[in-house]
């Protein structure tokens, strides 16, 4: 990464890391067409490049098998036309785009047959945070960075984990961050460490949710790390509802209204019955969530003691309410 | 008059124009008996003072006659007449002693509950809550004087209050002061040698509790072989020859006076006591291995007492008292606490009071018996060696975790089915598409934009009009950045009265709803009137709701309507599950006469 030092960067200068959804599955019954919505998204890239000549933009596809930094603009820094129909940095964009799609189909040979079709966020989340971290070590200057999910795909299984967690993390007030209780889980989410180091490295994750039905996971992810989700209601108005919402440097934004979210869901679902509950038990050792009394957790086997469990049962039951 | 009843000639009317019947009027703390001269005429009266609500009567120096006029609760009255005022004097206050002894039951308009019997402490309690918490004496004021719940059923709920209240009453235990008796200083009258003591019950208590020897010879001696003034008199002089630190004096007397004796010496109760208690200590526990670097064993290693540094002198050892001996002997008898709980006015009842308190703990440590044995046990215990023991297994229970993803799989599956058909058609689509093809059409479309290049213009005027449109109004409905701050809650936006008024709307709302669910099942006609009239005051509350609702900006009534919706949701429910009942209940006697027929 060409960070020089002698570069002044202004508390308007952005990074912006855009994680686009490259959902085979997704983009075919989507009423958005991929090239559109390619058009949008490049127009916008441009469109941050060109609001400061410091700006950076990385981008990640979020692939259905794997992940992949496809642009960064501090590396393809030609900006000449080429014959006259789109930058440079569009057709190299599209160029890698198109190479990563081959392999990722090539990974794609041996999915098990009823896979829910939801895209590798995570790793490509990860994958963010990784390029930010490298940014933050490059020196005590450097560009505000934060992270654009440009997403459709319905959320995906460890999301579902990971937004019971959130919920369960959320109404404990972060405990969880400063004890290891919740390493079992941890093993099959990853990805939690992401949001959290995004968190505590005041990352901001917005998300742009183009899919069906709103995703509970961005939403959360953008409320704990201070940064807008959105769903576009005109999908062909997508450029526009980028450039309003997303386009603006950290700094401007606190000048501005921005649309915040009426009210964010933090229910989680208890694991024997799969309810959404606002009221509920968790276990103390894996933070499994139940919608009543157990003897034994059903999740990790601790058993609950019973001599407690009278006292335990009115202070353990936190109320779980959607902030409206 | 005796205060039992009151017996006055008088007559007694129906109405104030009623000439009356004459006859005699007697009062006792239960009724009113009213017996004619006449035997034959109507006018016998015989009325419990319960039902006597209250009295009027004409003062003295008016033009009327002396009259009594005692109404009832049915808001009826008897009026007697009496022969002069000093007859109306008498019967008025024997009248006001009766109601005002049965006051509280009376006085109230809530007399139907008779179990309801208040005394006057428990009253004050509650006029005093009522009175420290505002809202609470809002709540009072709404529903209780409006008659929606009994003075009872308000304050039902709220007993922990009262028990907290009624707690905090009960007095405290004194202990013993840490302040050491040795802290008594005689007082001189400076012209004499003679010195005085002022000894306190207190003080007393105090010296017998930690001197178990002068405890013992106060129990020998007095009063048969002295009296108490003498015994005090031989302690002080004691005490001071203490204080002179002088042991060869002490030495001198003691030969003397065998009764002085017992307080220049060691105390030996003490003594065998603290024998006994160091035969209790961890017989692991090596007390002497560190005496090389403690000067404490030195009596009292240079701290002053009553201003001055004690001196070690060695001889007369018997009768020398060190500071450290003093200081740990009070300092166990305060940790102790009192065990004596007498009320402390005679020395001689005290004396024997803590007597018995010391035998009752004694008998009670000699109960764990044989010592040494036990003193064995516990050495064997203290001196484990682990590479001797079995090996000690904890009971562990092996973890075994399932795997998640069982459970977040089926979670998707319910996440799609709850979330719409719409979705769930597009769903199918991708399915039956094989992974080919999707990355062909995927990889098609980027093919297309890259011969055909950006879309110019990317966005129709329109289409972003439109989005500028929706984005305003999405923002606008959230104008004052809804969950930026979470310190800062909707209601400190609202203005003040409204704020207000909708705190006091869920403050009632709750205490309506609980009593209204309390009282299901309803299985008394009480109870089903109760419900009736909690019922109606919740109707009563939907009106009051639209009217702040309407009386809000524009720009906030969407926040209060957001805070009103969950107080119609508990509503809405309350009077849902009292239709549903009310269904059953008709039902039920419908069908009843349809199953007797």
């Amino acid at each position: 990464m060409a960070s020089a030092p002698s570069k002044l960067y202004a508390d308007d200068v952005s990074l912006v890391v855009v994680l686009v959804d490259t959902n085979p599955f997704f983009w075919r019954a989507s009423s958005l067409s991929f090239s559109q919505f390619l058009s949008h998204v490049l127009a916008f890239l441009n469109a941050i490049l060109t609001l400061n000549q410091l700006n950076q933009v990385v981008v990640i596809a979020t692939g259905y098998n794997s992940c992949n930094y496809i642009f960064d603009s501090s590396s393809d820094l030609n900006q000449s036309f080429e014959n006259g129909r789109m930058p440079v940095m569009c057709s190299s964009l599209l160029q890698k785009l198109e190479e990563f799609l081959i392999k990722d189909e090539q990974l794609s040979k041996e999915v098990p047959e009823g896979r829910i079709k939801s895209s590798l966020l995570s790793g490509s989340l990860s994958m963010a945070l990784c390029y930010i971290q490298r940014v933050f070590r490059s020196g005590a200057l450097h560009p505000h960075p934060r992270i654009l999910c440009l997403q459709g795909s319905p959320d995906g299984p460890e999301q579902y984990v990971l937004f019971n967690i959130l919920s369960v993390i959320y109404s404990f007030l972060l405990w969880l961050l400063d004890s290891n209780k919740g390493f079992l889980l941890f093993r099959y989410v990853a990805i939690m460490n992401a949001i959290f180091s995004a968190q505590r490295s005041m990352v901001p994750i917005d998300s742009c949710y183009m899919g069906a039905q709103n995703s509970a996971f961005l939403q959360q992810a953008s409320y704990i790390t201070g940064g807008v989700h959105h769903k576009p209601q005109h999908l062909d108005g997508l450029f526009q509802y980028l450039m309003t919402i997303f386009a603006t440097d950290l700094h401007s934004r606190s000048f501005l209204h921005l649309p915040k979210p009426v009210g964010v869901d933090f229910r989680a679902s208890c694991f024997c019955h799969k309810n959404t509950i606002d009221m509920g038990y968790i276990c103390s050792v894996c933070l499994s969530i139940f919608c009543k009394h157990h003897k034994k957790c059903s999740t990790c086997g601790s058993v609950f003691g019973q001599a407690q469990s009278e006292a335990a049962s009115a202070s353990d039951k936190k109320r779980k309410t959607p902030e409206t | 008059m005796t205060g039992g009843h009151v017996t006055k000639r008088a007559k007694y009317k129906t109405t104030i124009k009623d000439p009356g019947t004459p006859g005699t009027l007697r009062m006792t703390l239960e009724k009113i008996l009213f017996v004619p001269h006449n035997p034959k005429s109507a006018g016998k009266l015989d009325v419990e003072f319960r039902f006597i609500k209250g009295q009027k009567h004409t003062k003295e120096g008016s033009n009327k006659p002396p009259w009594l006029n005692l109404t009832n609760n049915q808001n009826g009255s008897f009026i007697f007449e009496f022969e002069n005022y000093s007859d109306l004097q008498d019967c008025r206050d024997f009248v006001g002693k009766v109601l005002a002894k049965s006051g509280e039951v009376s006085e109230k308009p809530t007399v139907t509950y008779p179990d309801e019997q208040l005394s006057a402490a428990e009253m004050e309690l509650r006029i005093k809550l009522l009175q420290e918490d505002s809202e609470l004496q809002t709540l009072h004021k709404q529903f209780v004087l409006s008659g929606v719940l009994t003075e009872a059923e308000f304050w039902a709920t709220r007993k922990k209050l009262l028990d907290r209240e009624a707690n905090k009453k009960t007095k405290q235990r004194l202990g013993f002061k840490s302040a050491m008796i040795s802290d008594i200083k005689p007082s001189t009258d400076g012209r004499t040698n003679k010195v005085t003591f002022n000894l306190t019950p207190e003080i007393i208590l105090q010296i017998f509790a930690e001197k178990p020897a002068v405890h013992r010879a106060f129990l020998t001696y007095v009063p048969n072989k002295m009296s108490e003034r003498d015994f005090w008199t031989k302690y002080f002089r004691a005490e001071y020859l203490h204080s002179t630190k002088n042991s060869v004096a002490a030495a001198a007397e003691a030969a003397e006076d065998e009764e002085l004796a017992v307080f220049l010496k060691q105390d030996d109760i003490l003594a065998s006591e603290s024998r006994w208690k160091i035969r209790r200590v961890d017989p692991t526990l090596d007390m002497d291995a560190d005496e090389g670097d403690d000067y404490t064993h030195l009596p009292d290693h240079g701290i002053f007492r009553d201003g001055s540094k004690e001196v070690t002198e060695s001889e007369n050892e018997l009768y020398r008292r060190t500071l450290s001996q003093d200081i740990n002997r009070h300092a166990a008898v305060v940790l102790e606490g009192r065990a004596v709980d007498v009320e402390l006015e005679d020395t001689r009842s005290v004396a024997e009071a803590l007597a018995q308190s010391k035998q009752e703990s004694s008998t009670k440590g000699e109960s764990d018996g044989d010592t040494s044995r036990e003193r064995l046990g516990r050495v064997s215990r203290m001196t484990e060696i682990e590479d001797l023991q079995a090996p000690n297994i904890l009971p562990l229970a092996p973890l075994c975790i399932k795997d998640p993803r069982d459970y977040f799989d089926s979670q998707q599956a319910n996440a799609l089915r709850t979330s719409g058909d719409a979705l769930g058609g597009t769903e199918q689509i991708k399915c039956s598409l094989s992974s080919q093809e999707v990355y062909g059409s995927l990889r098609q479309s980027i093919s297309v934009i890259k011969a055909i290049g950006l879309k110019d213009p990317i966005v129709k005027p329109e289409v972003a009009h439109q989005v500028f449109d929706a984005l305003t109004q999405s923002i606008s409905t959230t104008k004052y950045n809804i969950g930026k701050n979470p310190q800062e809650s909707v209601l400190d936006r609202l203005p003040k009265k409204i704020k207000e008024e909708l705190l006091h709307h869920w403050t009632s709302i709750l205490e309506l709803l609980r009593h209204f669910w309390s009282s299901y099942p309803i299985t008394t006609s009480y109870l089903y009137t109760k419900v009736n009239r909690l019922k109606d005051a919740m109707s009563h509350i939907y009106p009051q709701l639209e009217e702040i609702k309407g009386s809000v900006p524009s720009d906030l009534r969407h926040q209060v309507s957001l805070l009103i919706r969950p107080m119609h949701q508990a509503l809405d429910a309350a009077i849902q599950h009292y239709e549903a009942d009310m269904q059953k209940r008709s039902m039920r006697s419908g069908e009843r006469p349809n199953g007797y027929a």
